[in-house]
């Protein structure tokens, strides 16, 4: 009796060691469960397109690639295009990278090359406290304050002094792709320099004391040799930089005046795909005009993943060389 | 002759240095002018909030349901209770995924799963997050057929998720090899080691990159326009719509009374508090650590 027992615990035990020998002390499970949520997140960002493009068909069919080039956008007729909200797109984030650029660059440089020890944690910080303040408060302080006191004067200067060239065009309004331009530029600040920043430290001390041993100055250094060495890493920046305006909807929803108009001025009104979504998504009553603007999604979303894939490409080709302490 | 032309070409040479001195400095000094650019809106923009916001807030504001146009008094109780809702259902989703998925990365980081995870990773914190209220809206509010405080959440918990798993994986690789290679030379499998051994040697880090995670969706407005949608009354329910703070501000401010645009100086200043009290607690913690492991 005692025998046929202890034969069957030992069976017992033997078979129960075997399964956790076969699993690897719970590893298979453990592998499994971590492939599972990866396959999530590899998911989602395929999910993301799919569900885009899939609830979006109608618009497809009825206008095809003419969508894109379409200039009238009225719900009523059921006639859409997108082009001016491309344009609106386009024009806001490349003239606030135009002004963006610059500055973030030379914060980079005074964080890596210049600031004494003291400062360096106060600016960065600063710097990273921009890129929390929420987009809603950058609309509700540019709506009330921003416009009003610096965009319309700075407007109505330009279009005084230099009103004969087409972007600066006149009539002048407050909330006008100008306004959306500046707020904008401010917004894409952290990004850009979090980044080059990173690039900046990953240059070898050796290009710098080679550069300053030669006789440059600390001036000739930067431009002759540690940009053209952080070269394609800092073009990451810049393109990451304008994937970020380009997606940017609610500050921009609330300054930009919401206007379809296709002229070259920066002082008009004028709407961008983001705002469109957000201004008019609930208000979307027949599905044709909620699958127009999930299309705007569609190319909105393809033109920042484009965008996002060179800037990643651009960036990992330098991280890789040294590797840095984060990436943003 | 000789010396005339020797002479010439050292004056031109202290010309050139001199020209070049000068450029120098003038460059670095507007170097150093950018940098007081960064802080010139943050300061002007918390300056303004406080000085707008402080005149309305009072205990009313923080206990009170919104009240309609022209009714004096009134708060954001319900949009206080729906952010924290929100971002609640957010992290629940997000932060098992995160993390665990942060494992294989970390595993794995050369193989063709790690890369594709890893440039998915990046390809999600790219897309505007908008992009991810319309994904939302057409995986949850379409198939439900109404907004909803789980919509919300789900959008949200895909704006955190590359967030949470980048600064994981950033931070198990801090973690010497020699403790894993301790671990596993005990007998200790894969999942102890990386449970019991390297996450609480990475802890502090992980909870930084999820406070700032939090941060920065609690600020979000564009996804909750057409998924959580807002509430003027309160709303604890996860299928029905929702008041949230971000939200709240955008609808009071693009209306067109006096005095509901006060209330959205207000309730940025209760939103903006909140989110930059993460910010400071998260970015202290960093630092502190990075301090503490400096001073061994």
């Amino acid at each position: 009796m005692s025998v046929i027992t202890a034969i069957k615990l030992k069976k017992r035990t033997s078979r129960w060691s075997e399964l956790v020998r076969r699993l690897e002390h719970g590893d298979v499970i453990f592998r499994l469960l971590t492939l599972a949520a990866g396959m999530l997140v590899i998911l989602a960002a395929i999910g993301i397109g799919f569900e885009l493009w899939q609830n979006s068909a109608r618009p497809r069919a009825e206008f095809g690639f003419d969508f894109l080039v379409g200039t009238n956008w009225d719900p009523v007729i059921e006639d859409f295009g997108a082009l001016p909200f491309l344009y609106g797109t386009l024009q806001t984030s490349l003239f606030s990278l135009l002004i963006a650029v610059p500055i973030g660059l030379g914060i980079a440089i005074f964080l890596t090359e210049l600031a004494p020890d003291w400062l360096l944690q106060p600016v960065g910080f600063v710097v990273e406290l921009l890129a929390a303040v929420p987009s809603v408060i950058f609309g509700l302080w540019g709506l009330f304050v921003f416009v009003p006191v610096v965009v319309k004067p700075f407007a109505q200067f330009l279009n005084g002094t230099l009103g004969w060239l087409p972007i600066f065009e006149g009539p002048v309004f407050g909330p006008s792709r100008l306004a959306a331009t500046l707020i904008l530029s401010i917004m894409v600040l952290p990004t850009l320099v979090a980044i080059s920043r990173d690039v900046f430290l990953a240059i070898p001390p050796s290009q710098r004391e080679g550069a300053l041993g030669l006789g440059a100055t600390r001036w000739e250094m930067i431009t002759q040799n540690l940009i053209p060495y952080g070269l394609s890493g800092i073009l990451g920046a810049v393109i990451l930089a304008l994937g970020r305006a380009m997606g940017e909807t609610i500050a921009v929803t609330m300054v930009i005046g919401n206007n379809l108009d296709l002229s070259a001025s920066l002082l008009h009104p004028g709407y961008t795909m983001a705002s469109l979504i957000a201004n008019e998504f609930t208000e979307a009553t027949t599905d044709m005009y909620r699958e127009a603007l999930i299309l705007i999604g569609f190319v909105l979303f393809g033109l920042t993943l484009l965008v996002n894939i060179i800037a990643r490409l651009l960036v990992w080709r330098v991280a890789r060389r040294i590797p840095t302490e984060s990436r943003a | 002759m000789q010396s005339s032309l020797l002479s010439v070409t050292q004056n031109d040479q202290r010309l050139n240095y001199r020209r070049r001195q000068a450029v120098n400095q003038v460059m670095l000094g507007l170097c150093g002018v950018a940098a007081l650019i960064a802080i010139l809106p943050l300061a002007w923009i918390l300056l303004y909030v406080v000085q707008r916001g402080y005149g309305s807030l009072n205990l009313d504001f923080f206990t009170q349901l919104p009240t309609p146009v022209g009714v004096a008094g009134g708060g954001v109780f319900n949009a206080i209770v729906g952010s924290a809702m929100v971002v609640g259902l957010a992290c629940l989703m997000a932060i098992p995924v995160s993390l665990i998925a942060a494992f294989y990365v970390y595993e794995r980081p050369n193989t063709l799963l790690g890369t594709l995870i890893r440039f998915s990773t990046d390809v999600l914190s790219g897309v505007p997050s908008i992009i991810m209220g319309i994904f939302a809206y057409t995986v949850i509010v379409l198939t439900q057929g109404h907004f909803s405080a789980l919509s919300g959440g789900f959008a949200l918990a895909i704006i955190m998720t590359p967030i949470a798993l980048r600064t994981t994986e950033e931070m198990l690789k801090l973690v010497p090899k020699t403790l894993r290679e301790g671990s596993l030379a005990l007998g200790a499998a894969d999942w102890r080691t990386l449970l019991q051994v390297m996450l609480p040697a990475a802890i502090s880090g992980v909870i930084t990159g999820i406070m700032l995670g939090v941060a920065r969706v609690a600020g979000e407005a564009a996804p909750m326009l057409f998924t959580a949608f807002g509430n003027p009354f309160f709303s604890a329910a996860l299928d029905q719509p929702i008041a949230t703070l971000p939200h709240q501000v955008y609808v009071y401010a693009i209306s067109p009374y006096k005095d509901w645009q006060d209330k959205a100086w207000a309730t940025a200043l209760v939103l903006i508090a909140l989110v930059l009290s993460l910010e400071v607690v998260a970015r202290g913690v960093t630092s502190w650590q990075q301090r503490k492991l400096r001073g061994r």
